[in-house]
């Protein structure tokens, strides 16, 4: 940079002399390119593109997928289709586009011909879908009549149907209406909070403690199993099974009474409820994830909601065919796959780096090995699911079921897709570039160090373990955060070795041995993908994808981050001389 | 170089070496024995059938052109051409009468008997302790005392201590060359060998560091054999009781520094010392 300007400078005077205008020209351009200036103008140029195109590409699922949470107001009007009987209609304003007039007639709208080139098109989310065929609605913006927005107009998550958006008739305890008209709202705000807690409650007690006891009575069965295949069920082994399987249903016994009075308790509400357009539906309160009134809420409460939305988004599981909820599932087992591979991963890199670079006899062997690794980086990651499904599904996991898990057969154990095997794979088609930036980091560590501990009396296992190694740790740090990188975003060969649309339980969870690796599991990357494809709601599914994109950048960040944080710590510690 | 010095050799009396009685190499004791040895880079001849012996308790410098094979002569000694691919030696070097070389001897031990300071000083990325403790670590001394003490007599006994006393867990990279230097020789000392090496240990040194390792030097030698390797003849001059001329992989002429220097038997180190070529 310096000497260029320096160069420029330099070359300046020659171009402001005053005589032979044209020849002066022509050596100002060329001394221009010999400045280097455009040289530097060029590569600017490239790194702006660079840094335009990331910043775009995160603004733009930023801004598109948390803007998905924000409370939009409820628009109300009458709509009035030419030649149809005006009707009153409500939902959220997604987005307004001009369409040409005849576009319009064409597609079989009863369109007036004359008047303006273009007309208005609303997206409306009108949710009730139990009276409307879709959740999103386009309509003609000029048959719209004057937009309200009243504020006691409601917006209801319902755990199926989407959402609700109407009025609030009464609130009844059975079929004992409780209140009505003014009071009904406060009384409802009440009740659904009181039925969210028992709800949940109720899936905790489904989900964790009956979970525990169905699970531990398929352990049962699978002991049972294997005793008998083993030919070892005797009386005494029998009558200990039998009474561990008592004490099961003893504590299913004891469960089932409060799971009975519990689903009584979330049953007891009802809302009666009104479309703008005059249709009524008793709704059981239990259904209802939340209800709020959009139009007479204040920033302060929206901004509220909105974080509230976000946190659901992030903590939640999802509901709705994964269009409603949150997806976290879906986090937790990217980073759980991604770390069981960087687990993986690491030992076989840095072991097969250090023979390679400080124990092999370095020559043509060595170089082709060296090469294969290279372009072992460059296959194509579905090829490594194929193998993954081949080899360590089929193969592996199917020597380990007849070996391991006779007892649950058919059904498989670690024959079919899940965590360790996405893992696994994953780890293979990382594994390259650990070992790429190991070697590179042990070729660094200066040939004087050695020499230094092999001259004090050290072996050279000493040396490698005592000098070597620390000093290439940081490399090894930089192959890890490669392949975290790699390996995090990857979804082609998951969906064959272990990723699912839905997983019902967490890889990790309170029943023993707590790390299930042969479950199958959820991930963001694929997720994406899910929602964005195989959504049958694709307007609702649109912001979740946008959304799930930018966690699943922000969850890669996070893991690259830390792997950052801990190698800048180790070249602080390990940092080399400087020649 | 020696543009000072008249006729052959150097004026060893302007480097500060008054009279001293002559030392006879036939009457010291051996420290390290070579009754011929050449040596291989793969097909090319490095050294050729080199008879030598390193007396005990005495400065043997080492000197010639570079290339001369002198570093090579003295990584003989210690086995570190074994790191080198395709290096072959042929003869013996005698350590107390035994083979260095022979086939049952571990080279690690060697090495911790027979230490070796660098070029350039190359301390490990740890603290000054644990620079210094190194080779006992590696030894598999871990009560906290004997490193204590090891840390403090070899520090002393390199001239460090005072320098670094106040902060030994601080990073040795933190230190000057000159004590870098010194903190290497310090750890090589701490493991006690026999013999101690220096491949050129002043040559990335500014004049001042030189001296105390010069000092150093002086200092170690009623304890340790030292063989050192130096491209600067004044050096030899200044430290050693004994010197070798080598020449293309020969050792040429081999005898007390003050005789060397300032009456040398051949004419090749004539040449050499009076600056007529190298």
């Amino acid at each position: 940079m310096t000497r260029n300007e320096n160069n420029a400078a330099d070359e300046t005077p020659r171009q402001e002399h005053p005589t032979k205008v044209g020849r002066v020209k022509q050596l100002s351009v060329k001394n221009w390119f010999k400045s280097g200036l455009p040289w530097i103008w060029m590569t600017g140029a490239g790194v702006s593109i660079a840094v335009i195109m990331t910043v775009g590409l995160l603004s733009l699922i930023a801004v598109k997928g948390l803007a998905h949470f924000w409370p939009a107001n409820v628009v109300v009007s009458e709509y009035t289709v030419p030649g149809e009987a005006p009707r009153m209609i409500a939902g959220e304003l997604v987005e307004s586009e001009q369409v040409p007039r005849a576009r319009l007639a064409s597609a079989g709208l009863p369109v007036n011909v004359d008047g303006g080139e273009f007309m208005t098109r609303e997206l409306l989310k009108i949710g009730n879908r139990e009276f409307y065929p879709a959740d999103f609605s386009w309509v003609v913006g000029e048959w719209m009549g004057e937009q309200t927005l009243p504020p006691e107009l409601m917006v209801m998550e319902r755990r199926e149907w989407g959402n609700f958006y109407g009025y609030l008739v009464d609130v009844r305890e059975g079929d004992r209406v409780v209140a009505q008209g003014d009071q009904a709202w406060p009384e409802l705000v009440e009740r659904v909070e009181r039925v969210t807690d028992l709800y949940e409650e109720l899936r905790r007690l489904q989900r964790v403690d009956i979970g525990a006891i169905n699970y531990g009575l398929e352990q049962l069965r699978l002991k049972t199993r294997g005793l008998e295949l083993d030919n070892e069920l005797d009386a005494a082994a029998q009558a200990d099974i039998e009474a561990e399987r008592a004490e099961f249903n003893e504590r299913y016994k004891g469960l089932e009474a409060r799971l009975g009075e519990l689903n009584q308790q979330v049953n007891r509400d009802y809302a009666t409820i009104r479309t703008v357009d005059g249709h009524e539906e008793r709704l059981q309160l239990s259904h209802v994830v939340r209800a709020f009134r959009p139009n007479a809420m204040s920033v302060t409460e929206k901004l509220g909601h909105y974080f509230e939305k976000i946190g659901e988004f992030v903590g939640d599981e999802p509901r709705e065919a994964n269009t409603e909820g949150g997806i976290f599932p879906a986090i937790f087992g990217t980073i759980m796959m991604t770390l069981i591979m960087a687990v993986i991963v690491t030992p076989f890199g840095v072991l097969a780096a250090i023979y390679l670079r400080e124990y092999a006899k370095q020559g043509a062997m060595t170089r082709i090995i060296r090469i294969a690794v290279n372009n072992l980086a460059g296959v194509p990651a579905i090829v490594y699911g194929v193998f993954g499904l081949g080899f360590f599904v089929y193969v592996l996991g199917g020597s380990i079921d007849r070996l391991f898990y006779p007892e649950a057969f058919p059904a498989p154990t670690f024959g079919t897709p899940g965590l360790l095997w996405a893992s696994l794979t994953l780890a293979i088609l990382a594994v390259p570039v650990v070992i790429v930036a190991t070697e590179e980091g042990l070729a660094r560590i200066p040939r004087a160090l050695r020499e230094g501990s092999l001259a004090l009396g050290a072996t050279k296992a000493e040396t490698l373990w005592r000098v070597v190694l620390p000093m290439a740790s940081p490399a090894m740090m930089t192959g890890l955060i490669l392949a975290v990188a790699r390996a995090a975003g990857e979804v082609a060969p998951l969906m064959l070795v272990g990723v699912v649309k839905l997983a019902p339980t967490l890889p990790l969870n309170g029943n023993y041995p707590y790390l299930h690796l042969d479950q199958k599991i959820m991930h963001l990357g694929f997720h994406i993908f899910d929602v964005g494809f195989q959504s049958p709601n694709v307007e609702a599914a649109r912001p979740l994808v946008y959304a799930t994109a930018l966690l699943l950048v922000l969850v890669i960040a996070l893991l690259n981050l830390s792997a950052v944080f801990i190698r800048n710590h180790l070249r602080e510690k390990y940092k080399a001389l400087d020649h | 170089m020696q543009h000072e010095t008249p006729s052959h050799g150097i004026d060893m009396a302007a480097l500060g070496r008054t009279e001293r009685q002559a030392l006879d190499l036939s009457r010291e004791k051996v420290a390290l024995d070579v009754p011929g040895l050449n040596l291989f880079y793969g097909s090319k001849q490095a050294l050729y059938d080199v008879k030598m012996m390193i007396p005990k308790q005495r400065v043997t410098a080492f000197i010639g052109p570079s290339g001369c094979g002198k570093s090579t002569l003295l990584r003989t000694f210690n086995r570190m051409n074994d790191l080198v691919d395709g290096c072959r030696v042929d003869g013996e070097i005698l350590l107390d009468g035994k083979n260095i070389y022979d086939k049952n001897v571990e080279v690690a031990e060697l090495r911790r008997r027979v230490g070796m300071v660098f070029q350039k000083p190359n301390p490990f990325p740890k603290s000054i302790y644990e620079n210094v403790v190194y080779g006992l670590r590696i030894q598999g001394v871990n009560q906290k005392r004997v490193l204590d003490e090891t840390v403090e007599w070899a520090l002393k006994s390199a001239a460090l201590w005072d320098e670094v006393k106040d902060r030994l867990h601080d990073s040795a990279l933190g230190l000057s060359g000159g004590q870098q230097q010194r903190l290497v020789i310090a750890r090589t000392v701490a493991v006690q060998p026999e013999v101690l090496l220096l491949d050129e240990p002043c040559s990335a040194l500014d004049p001042i560091s030189t001296l105390k390792v010069e000092e150093l030097i002086f200092e170690l030698k009623s304890k340790y054999t030292i063989v050192i390797v130096t491209h600067n003849m004044q050096q030899a001059a200044r430290v050693s009781d004994y010197t070798a001329f080598m020449y293309l992989g020969k050792l040429i002429e081999y005898g007390d520094t003050d005789r060397l220097f300032t009456n040398p038997e051949k004419k090749q180190t004539e040449d050499y010392i009076t600056g007529r070529y190298g």
